[in-house]
């Protein structure tokens, strides 16, 4: 992505080890840039100075008042599902507690009855 | 009694349909031999699996929604592990689930008549707030 290429030429911030496609495992407390794959922080353009922070991630569920979280709807379910199978962060996916609990089981059954798969792409 | 049950298991795709029509059926009986209801049977099609079970790619869905006691669930269960044809099936409790998809429902029809008649939207609109955040109190410790 291009934001990869930008980071290096900052020079502010070390290098990072690898570059990172979901943040997995990364520290989520830097303020400002931290998740590459999302859009970039609307603001000043990157030259090294993040002062500013990111816009608040809202939760998808509260905001559309989707009260019904079923292990049915697979399409909703694989939204939140990363392209290896693994259920996404709510760092990233900006969901608040309550609904990522009810999310999280509702892919565990999905998997198990086939609907969504353990690992690998879903089909 | 009253529990709703929502029992989803996966049949062979090279079954026939007569077949599937004798085993719902058969399931049927079962339940009702054992005091419960069967409220709804939804053949869901044929679909692709998401991993390969029991060396198929592809499965007959079929959701049944049933009204019993535990036991009527232990039954069906029982008799699914036995038949050949099924290689898959989980079951849900939902009544406690719909139970409070109607509060929210309830509670959101309650506000909107409120605010379809402003005059009294002033006086009803503070009291929905109020029981929102304490009606989804409940519902999150689900």
């Amino acid at each position: 992505m291009s934001d990869e290429v930008k980071a290096p030429a900052a020079g502010e911030r070390p290098a990072r080890p690898f570059g990172e496609r979901s943040g997995g495992g990364d520290r989520p407390r830097f303020g400002g840039g931290g998740g590459a794959g999302r859009s970039g922080p609307g603001g000043p353009p990157r030259e090294g100075g993040r002062k500013f922070f990111r816009r608040k991630k809202v939760c998808k569920f509260c905001t559309e008042k989707i009260a019904d979280i079923n292990y049915k709807d697979y399409r909703l379910l694989g939204q939140f599902v990363a392209e290896s199978g693994k259920i996404v962060p709510r760092r990233l996916t900006g969901v608040c507690s309550p609904h990522q609990h009810r999310l999280a089981s509702a892919i565990k059954q999905a998997r198990n009855i086939a609907l969504l798969p353990f690992a690998g792409r879903a089909s | 009694m009253n529990r709703t049950y929502e029992l989803m298991f996966i049949v062979r795709p090279d079954m026939a349909d007569e077949d599937l029509d004798k085993l719902v059926a058969n399931l049927e009986s079962t339940v009702t031999s054992a005091s419960g209801t069967v409220k709804a049977v939804d053949r869901m099609g044929k679909r692709r699996l998401a991993y390969m079970v029991h060396k198929f790619r592809e499965g007959i869905y079929i959701l049944m929604t049933i009204e019993g006691a535990g036991t009527v669930i232990h039954e069906l269960e029982r008799r699914l592990r036995v038949t050949e044809q099924v290689i898959k099936f989980l079951t849900v409790r939902v009544d406690e689930e719909h139970k409070r998809l109607e509060k929210i429902k309830a509670l959101r029809d309650s506000r909107k008549k409120a605010s379809a008649q402003p005059a009294a939207a002033a006086e009803q609109a503070p009291a929905a707030a109020g029981e929102a955040p304490t009606a989804d109190m409940p519902a999150a410790t689900v």
